[in-house]
C-alpha cells in the first residue's frame, strides 16, 4: 500500500462516523433556503432574548413627556401615544410570541404523536381515534377557541395570576386544536411500520408492546414529527397573533406582536409604522420557520440523501 | 354509487350528531350555569333566576339537548339574548354578506392559483417557478389580518380607491362588490398561496406518469400533453383542497370581517361570544359545522362519480 493510499484510508477511518443526523445536517446545510431560515430564526431568537438587556427600557412604562416620537437614538422606533418605547415593545412582544409558539407546538406535537401512534398501532383504537380527528377537523375551531378563552379566562386569571394564567390558557387552546395533522401523518407511518419484519422479529422474541412502541416504532417516525414540529411553530405563532388581534389574547400591558397590531390599529392613519413593524416581525419569523421546515423535509427524505 | 352515497350520508349524520353534542357540552354544560355565565360575574341572583326560566334551563341537560336538536330540525333556533330577535333571522341577514364574501375569495384564490401553479409546474426550476414559489411562501407567512390592514392603508387611506370598511347593502350591487373586494383579497391571499403550491406539486407528479410519456411518444407537444392529459388528473387533490378551504374561509372571515367592519356571520359570532350570547354562538357554530360537512360530502360524491375505484371503500 502506497503512502498516499494509506493516508487516504486513515482519513476515512478517522473521519466521524456517518450517522442519520449527520447526513441530515449535511443535506440541510446545502439547502440555501433552509440555512437562511435558520440564520434568521436564530437571529430573531437572540434579539428577543438578549435585546431587552441591551435596550433596557420598560416596554409598559408610559412617558407622557415623550409621546408619539419619531425614531431617535434613545427610541430607535419611536414611541406610541402614551410614550411607551416601540422598540422595547417589539422585543418583549417577540419573547412572548416565540414562547407561546414553542410551547403550543410542543403540546400539539405530543398530543398528535400519542394519538397517531395509538391509532396506527392498535387496530381497535384506529376507528374511534380517526373519527375524533375528523371531528376536530370539521369543527369550526376559531369560534370554539374564542368561547373556551371566554369561559376560562377569569378562573385561570385568579388561579395563576393574570399573565401566567392567560399564557397557559392560550398555549392550551392552541395545542388542543392543532394536533390533527400530526396525528394523521404519524398514524400513516405507524400503519406501514407495524407490518415490517423488525417489528415481527421484536414481537417474536417476546418484546412487550410498550417497548416495541418506544424502541422500535417511535424512532422511525421522528423525521415526519420533526417536520410537523417546525411547521407547527409557525402556525401557533400566527394563531396567537390572531387571538391577540381579536383582543382575546394577552392583557393590554403585556405586549405580543398580535397585541401590538391590535393596540395600534386605530393609529394606522397617523402612525402606520407602529402596525408595520410587528407585522413584519411576525411575517419574517413565520417565513424563516417555514423555510427551515422545507429544508428539513428535503434533508430527511431518503431519496435525496447521500448526494 | 347509490350504496356509497347512503353509507356516506349515514356517517355524515353521525358526525353531525357528535359535533352537536360537543358544541352543546362546551357551551352549556362546561360553564356550569349558562344563565350565570351570560350575565357575568356580578349579576343579581334574581335576574339570573329569571333568565334561567326564560331560557328553559330548569329542564335537565339531556332534555335541553334534545329540545335544541328538535328545534333545529324545525328551523327554530331560539331567541338571541342580546338582540331579542330569532337567531334564524339574524343568521339569514348575515349570510348575505358572508356567503358572497367566501365565494368571492374562493373565486379569486382559484383564479390566481391555477395559472400560477400550472406555469410553475410546466417551467419547473425556471424563473417563473422561482417567482411563484417565493411569492407563495410570503403569502403563507403574512398574517392575513395584517395584510388586510396594509390593503386598507394603501388602497383606502392613501389612494382612496376603496372605502376602509362597512357595507352599503345589496341595493347597489356594484358598490357592494366593491366593498367586498379588499376583504376578499385579504382572505384569498393565503388560500391562493397554498392552492398554487398544491397545484404545482400535483401537476409535476402527474407529468412524470407513463401515460404522459406515451402521449409525448405519439407526437404531442409538451403543452398539448399537459392540457389534454396531465391537467385533468392533477386536479383531483386540488379539488379536495378547494373543498377544505371553504372552512378556512369561514374561520378567516371572523378576523377579516372584524378588520373591515362587515356585518357578516363572522362578526355576528364574534360579538355574540364577547357578549356571551350563547344562543347565537351555539346555533352559528352548528350551522358552520353543517356547511363544512356538506361541502366535504359533496366533494366526496363528486370524486366517486369521477373515480369508480373510490366507491368500493
Amino acid at each position: 500500500m502506497t503512502d498516499a493510499a494509506r493516508a487516504e484510508a486513515e482519513a476515512v477511518l478517522s473521519a466521524p462516523p456517518r450517522t442519520l443526523w449527520r447526513d441530515v445536517w449535511r443535506q440541510f446545510r446545502r439547502h440555501r433556503g433552509a440555512m437562511a431560515g435558520a440564520v434568521i430564526f436564530i437571529a430573531i431568537g437572540l434579539l428577543v432574548t438578549l435585546g431587552p438587556q441591551l435596550h433596557d427600557i420598560d416596554p409598559t412604562a408610559p412617558n407622557f413627556r415623550a409621546r408619539n416620537l419619531g425614531p431617535t437614538w434613545a427610541h430607535p422606533l419611536g414611541t406610541d401615544n402614551i410614550g411607551r418605547d416601540s422598540f422595547a415593545q417589539l422585543l418583549h412582544g417577540g419573547r412572548v410570541s416565540l414562547a407561546v409558539g414553542l410551547s403550543a407546538m410542543t403540546l400539539s406535537i405530543l398530543l398528535g404523536t400519542l394519538i397517531g401512534i395509538l391509532a396506527g398501532y392498535f387496530r381497535r383504537l384506529d376507528g374511534p381515534l380517526m373519527r375524533l380527528t375528523d371531528l376536530f377537523l370539521a369543527l369550526p375551531l376559531l369560534p370554539l377557541l374564542l368561547v373556551v378563552i371566554m369561559l376560562f379566562r377569569d378562573p385561570l386569571r385568579t388561579a395563576f395570576g393574570p399573565e401566567t394564567g392567560i399564557f397557559l390558557l392560550i398555549v392550551f387552546v392552541i395545542g388542543i386544536t392543532s394536533w390533527m395533522q400530526t396525528a394523521r401523518i404519524v398514524r400513516g407511518e405507524v400503519l406501514a411500520l407495524r407490518e415490517r419484519e423488525f417489528v415481527l422479529a421484536a414481537r417474536s422474541i417476546g418484546t412487550r408492546q410498550h417497548r416495541i412502541l418506544i424502541r422500535h416504532i417511535l424512532p422511525n417516525v421522528v423525521s415526519p414529527i420533526m417536520v410537523a414540529a417546525t411547521l407547527g411553530i409557525a402556525s401557533a405563532i400566527i394563531t396567537e397573533s390572531a387571538l391577540s388581534f381579536l383582543g382575546l389574547g394577552f392583557p393590554p400591558d403585556f405586549p405580543t406582536w398580535g397585541r401590538l397590531i391590535y393596540d395600534n390599529k386605530d393609529f394606522i392613519q397617523s402612525a402606520p409604522e407602529r402596525v408595520l413593524w410587528p407585522g413584519l416581525a411576525l411575517a419574517l419569523t413565520v417565513l424563516s420557520v417555514n423555510f427551515m421546515g422545507d429544508g428539513l423535509r428535503d434533508a430527511l427524505d431518503p431519496r435525496g440523501r447521500g448526494r | 354509487m347509490l350504496r356509497y352515497s347512503l353509507t356516506r350520508l349515514a356517517s355524515l349524520t353521525a358526525s353531525l350528531l357528535v359535533a352537536s353534542l360537543v358544541i352543546f357540552l362546551v357551551l352549556e354544560v362546561v360553564p356550569g350555569d349558562p344563565a350565570a355565565f351570560m350575565l357575568g360575574l356580578e349579576a343579581d341572583p334574581e335576574t339570573v333566576a329569571a333568565l334561567r326560566r326564560a331560557l328553559g334551563l330548569d329542564a335537565p341537560a339531556p332534555v335541553r339537548y334534545l329540545d335544541w336538536l328538535g328545534g333545529m330540525l324545525r328551523g327554530e333556533f331560539g331567541l338571541s339574548y342580546t338582540y331579542k330577535v330569532p337567531v334564524a333571522e339574524l343568521i339569514a341577514d348575515r349570510l348575505w354578506i358572508s356567503l358572497p364574501l367566501a365565494l368571492y375569495a374562493l373565486a379569486l384564490s382559484t383564479l390566481i392559483a391555477f395559472p400560477a401553479g400550472i406555469v410553475a409546474a410546466a417551467r419547473r426550476g425556471g424563473p417563473a417557478d422561482l417567482a411563484v414559489m417565493g411569492t407563495t411562501q410570503l403569502g403563507i407567512a403574512i398574517p392575513n389580518f395584517w395584510f388586510a390592514m396594509i390593503l386598507v392603508l394603501i388602497f383606502a387611506i392613501k389612494l382612496r380607491l376603496f372605502s376602509a370598511g362597512g357595507f352599503p347593502g345589496w341595493g347597489d350591487p356594484l358598490a357592494a362588490m366593491k366593498a367586498l373586494t379588499l376583504p376578499a383579497i385579504a382572505l384569498a391571499l393565503p388560500q391562493a398561496s397554498i392552492l398554487a403550491r398544491i397545484m404545482r406539486s400535483s401537476l409535476i407528479e402527474t407529468l412524470q406518469e407513463d401515460y404522459i410519456r406515451t402521449a409525448r411518444a405519439k407526437g404531442l407537444t409538451p403543452a398539448q400533453a399537459l392540457w389534454r392529459h396531465a391537467l385533468r388528473n392533477a386536479l383531483i387533490p386540488v379539488l379536495t383542497i378547494i373543498g377544505m378551504q371553504f372552512s378556512f374561509l369561514i374561520a378567516g372571515a371572523i378576523i377579516i370581517e372584524n378588520v373591515f367592519f362587515l356585518p357578516g356571520l363572522g362578526r355576528l359570532v364574534f360579538q355574540a361570544i364577547t357578549q356571551r350570547d350563547l344562543m347565537v354562538v351555539k346555533n352559528v357554530a352548528m350551522l358552520l359545522v353543517l356547511a363544512i360537512t356538506l361541502v366535504t360530502f359533496a366533494v366526496d360524491l363528486a370524486y366517486a362519480a369521477v373515480d369508480p375505484r373510490l366507491r368500493r371503500r
